[in-house]
């Protein structure tokens, strides 16, 4: 069947099985392979991408059901390919990536809880994360890299010296 | 060697800079074996027994699917051993008589449709005719079923100190128990995959999710019957191991080869969720039973130990977690008078393999539950008991080992309980119980504790067998590249190597490259476990970087110190001039290190990590639910080079061992798991885990003598949180509730059973 949607910001249409996942659409159809298969259950939220900006666990949607709607994977997050978003930067620095199998849908639960509560308390952040499992970290430097993304702005200024430029030096 | 001008000044080491790999991570660009993009592959499956254990006599593929169209593959296509080559050869890679565990592979399915692989693997039938089987670890050792060997022992030893059946004989106070751990799942979030090429020009080659390339590369080896040259393993970004992927992906990885040499195509193997669960390895379960001698102040005079292992169907690693596991069984206590009688047992579960602590979490769990136990006889608090028994430098460990580790416990000890606030917990949370009690509400809260030690490195003389090698090479444009087969599996390999390699040369991140272990491209530096990365082989990495500079400034091209500039220079010149920039380093024993493998006396570890860890908990006798409230992790694991890297490996450690204790419980039936999905195997959550204080002391680094045996005065750390948290949550737990909490998992079903039993 042909599926119409819009991915990160671009148009996408592709041929795909009725019964298709979102999540099998998006890595092999659409060759964005940010967006992992932990469980394909909705235990782990490894798959989790914004759907017209409500986060969801995309193995658990069917592709056909999300027919026009906005799609947004960690493909999508980073503001350009020289900049991070603040909560990539922060887990960067905090240590909140190990293995980083669970770090997009990681990310993607961190930015949906701080839509939600822009200076969460740390029972916001463990509720907001409820649903992403990690198995490397503990999870509490990941609370650290939220809470510590909270206080910077939203949309880094280009000025900045970033985790992304110290990674590199 | 001295260092550059700038770096006596600011060494790396110590600081904490973003992972090398973390740009990757954080943006969903790094490659995982499932997003590699292999043009015209073909899809693999596995037909697994679902029956324990049995002789195969056929095999029937109905109709339903184009079986023309498949590609099919049994043990009879092997072209050289039908064997998973580890430490001995009795493992199959697809069983063609003889099944011995459920899940076993017996057909290999290939088709480039990865619906229609599904519904041939139900469409394949085996017909197995069923043999008596034994799933349980002590009536194994009875041996009345004998399901391996003559007598189903997959290894046995013993450790003998003094006398123990004389101190026993004479001891005034006698204490026995017995403790038992279950089953655990790594549960990596990346479940384990491989795609695998195969030419008959080149041979085979696999990507994959892995620990240890060279494992895969012998295995693959002996399976194809190929010289070394012809098979080429690449590891892929690798979501998390814990052990898991130590040796399953050498299994794996020959059955996408096999596929892929039958149809001349590539062949990707991914296992979805419940098929990891199902087949791959898990923590050993395990059963000790331990007597003890006391005098009235608490003394140890004598301690009898009988550890065992239930090590499934076939010897896997079993034999070297049994000797981690027994060489752990005393803890970090002295004793003149132990036996330690350790045996690993067959049994038709699937085979168990290694799991982060590598047997130390189930001895450790023992010891630190009998003393728990022994205090509670007593009267004597837990703290104040194994501060009476601590281990101090130049004092014997069971196996003869002269405790040469800068240590001090008793004063690990008080800053644990400082730090946790333990002795006032201790008093007030009795008298909460109490109240609580007579008032008929439910909530108990505990505070309990485990001090324990983790040998750093391979046990014994295997680190010598393995003799590591390290290359270190530079471009003419003074790229430095480190060439080991270490993986980078999250615990920040990449970043930690770069940073030795920038503490001795003197180069910014950017001019380190850490090659990707592909055994065309990497020296045999040994497998990624055994809390030896960082340890034996950044030690290589220190001392080969050290004969690179050795090199450049030899030949005059470098000074004392120079800018990273002249070094790119000195190493055009070098290159100009027709020399070869490349240095190997391979491990050394350091003197001083004894050790017998047949009688295991000797230095067992060349160093040790030490540790005291305290839980806090909340238990609630309505739903019977554990709550760790708080926990303190604190260690001396010598210097820490990346400190953000090391606290979130203990976190991680913590809440794996968290998991272990309350949570995480394999249920059996027939030898095949019941509950392997992440929906009824339940591992923490973020909701879980306890806020998790870290400290790491440094003591012989303080006192001026850092630790000899890595860089920079470096231990192992890795496996090192997963021995003592889930015996701290148990010690908890009983000072909550009263119950002893000697078997985890303690679900809440447990725990009830366990108090109603109690009343």
């Amino acid at each position: 069947m042909r599926l119409t949607l819009t991915v990160n910001g671009i148009e996408r249409t592709c041929d795909v099985h009725p019964l298709a996942r979102l999540l099998d659409v998006l890595r092999r159809d659409l060759s964005l392979p940010g967006t992992k298969e932990g469980c394909g259950e909705g235990e782990c939220g490894a798959c989790s991408v914004f759907v017209d900006g409500k986060l969801v666990n995309s193995c658990l949607v069917p592709a056909m059901q999300v027919a026009g709607r906005d799609i947004q994977t960690i493909e999508g997050v980073a503001p350009s390919a020289e900049l991070l978003d603040r909560v990539q930067e922060a887990f960067l620095r905090h240590g909140g990536a190990q293995c980083g199998i669970c770090t997009p849908g990681m990310i993607l639960a961190a930015k949906a809880l701080l839509a939600e509560h822009p200076q969460p308390t740390m029972a916001q952040v463990r509720e907001g994360l409820g649903g992403n499992l990690c198995r490397c970290t503990g999870y509490t430097k990941i609370f650290e890299s939220v809470i510590a993304a909270a206080a910077l702005p939203a949309i880094p200024p280009s000025a900045q010296p970033s985790a992304l430029e110290e990674a590199k030096r | 060697m001295k260092q550059p001008h700038e770096l006596r000044e600011a060494s790396v080491i110590g600081t904490s800079p973003p992972r090398k790999e973390g740009v990757a991570k954080v943006t969903g660009k790094a490659v995982y074996i499932d997003d590699l993009p292999v043009a015209g592959a073909l899809y693999g499956v596995t037909v697994r027994s679902r029956v324990a254990r049995g002789h195969l006599r056929g095999i029937t593929y109905h109709p339903g699917v184009p079986w023309e169209d498949f590609h099919v593959v049994t043990a009879a296509d092997i072209p050289g051993e039908n064997t998973i080559a580890l430490l001995e050869k009795d493992q199959p890679c697809l069983a063609d008589q003889r099944i011995n565990h459920p899940e076993e592979a017996v057909v290999l399915l290939a088709h480039p449709d990865r619906e229609l692989c599904e519904r041939a693997r139900r469409l394949c039938e085996l017909h197995i005719e069923p043999l008596p089987t034994v799933f349980d670890l002590d009536e194994s050792l009875d041996g009345e079923v004998r399901v391996w060997g003559d007598d189903n022992i997959l290894k046995q030893f013993s450790i003998d100190k003094g006398n123990v059946a004389e101190a026993l004989a004479t001891a005034p106070i006698i204490v026995e128990g017995d403790y038992a751990t279950g089953a655990q799942e790594q549960l990596y979030i990346e479940p384990q995959g491989m795609v695998a090429l195969a030419s008959p020009k080149h041979g085979i080659t696999v990507w994959g999710s892995l620990q240890c390339p060279y494992y895969v590369h012998k295995a693959l080896a002996t399976l194809f019957g190929f010289p070394k040259e012809r098979v080429r393993i690449i590891q892929c970004e690798t979501g998390g191991g814990f052990g898991g992927k130590e040796e399953y992906p050498s299994m794996l990885a020959a059955h996408a080869a096999l596929l892929a040499w039958k149809a001349r195509r590539p062949v990707k193997m991914i296992y979805d969720r419940h098929e990891d669960m199902l087949a791959t390895t898990k923590r050993h379960p395990s059963r000790t039973r331990i007597r003890s001698g006391h005098d009235e102040s608490g003394k140890l005079l004598a301690l009898d130990i009988d550890f065992r292992l239930d090590g499934g169907a076939y010897m896997t690693l079993s034999p070297v977690v049994l000797s981690r596991g027994g060489l752990h069984a005393s803890g970090p206590y002295h004793c003149d008078h132990v036996r330690i009688r350790a045996r690993a047992a067959a049994t038709n579960h699937p085979p168990h393999g290694a799991f982060r602590g590598f047997g130390a979490p189930q001895s450790v769990f023992a010891i630190e539950r009998h003393l728990d136990k022994v205090a509670a006889q007593l009267g004597i608090d837990g703290a104040e008991l194994r501060r009476r028994n601590f281990l101090a430098p130049g004092q014997t460990m069971a196996t003869g080992q002269v405790v040469r580790d800068e240590i001090d416990l008793p004063e690990l000890l008080d800053r644990a309980l400082t730090m946790s606030d333990y002795a006032r917990k201790r008093t007030e949370f009795a008298r909460l119980n109490a109240e609580s009690a007579s008032r008929g509400t439910p909530i108990r809260k505990g505070i309990g504790l485990a001090s324990f030690m983790h040998g750093a490195g391979f046990t014994g003389s295997g680190e010598r067998y393995l003799a590591s090698v390290v290359a270190v090479d530079a471009t003419p444009q003074g790229t430095v590249r480190i060439r080991a087969s270490s993986t980078e599996i999250g615990q920040g390999k990449d970043t930690v190597f770069t940073q030795i390699a920038q503490d001795v040369l003197g180069l910014p991140s950017h001019m380190i490259e850490v090659v990707r272990p592909d055994t065309a491209e990497v020296p045999d530096s040994g497998p990624t476990v055994a809390s030896r990365t960082v340890m034996v082989v950044g030690k290589l990495v220190q001392s080969a970087c050290q004969e690179l500079r050795r090199k450049l400034s030899e030949g005059g091209l470098l000074g004392e110190s120079y800018t990273p500039t002249e070094f790119a220079s000195a190493c055009d010149i070098f290159h100009q001039l027709g020399g070869v920039l490349r240095v190997e380093s391979q491990y050394q024993q350091p003197t001083g290190i004894e050790w017998d493998d047949k009688t295991y006396k000797g230095d067992a570890y060349a160093t040790y990590a030490w540790a005291v860890y305290v839980a806090e908990v909340t238990v609630d006798l309505t739903t019977y639910e554990t709550r760790v409230d708080r926990f303190w992790a604190l260690q001396d694991a010598g210097k820490i080079i990346h400190p953000v890297m090391a606290a979130g490996q203990i976190e991680g450690g913590v809440a794996q061992g968290i998991g272990f204790a309350l949570y995480e419980k394999v249920v059996w039936k027939e030898g095949r798991m019941q509950n392997a999905q992440m929906t009824n195997y339940i591992m923490p959550t973020s909701l879980d885990v306890p806020d998790i204080l870290v400290e790491f002391d440094d003591r012989a680094t303080r006192l001026g003598t850092p630790a000899a045996h890595g860089p920079r005065g470096a231990k192992g750390i890795g496996e090192l949180p997963l021995d003592g948290s889930a015996p701290a949550v148990a010690s908890a737990v009983q000072h909550a509730t009263g119950v002893l909490c000697g078997a985890v998992p303690m679900t809440p079903e447990d725990l009830m059973q366990a108090l109603e039993a109690a009343r």
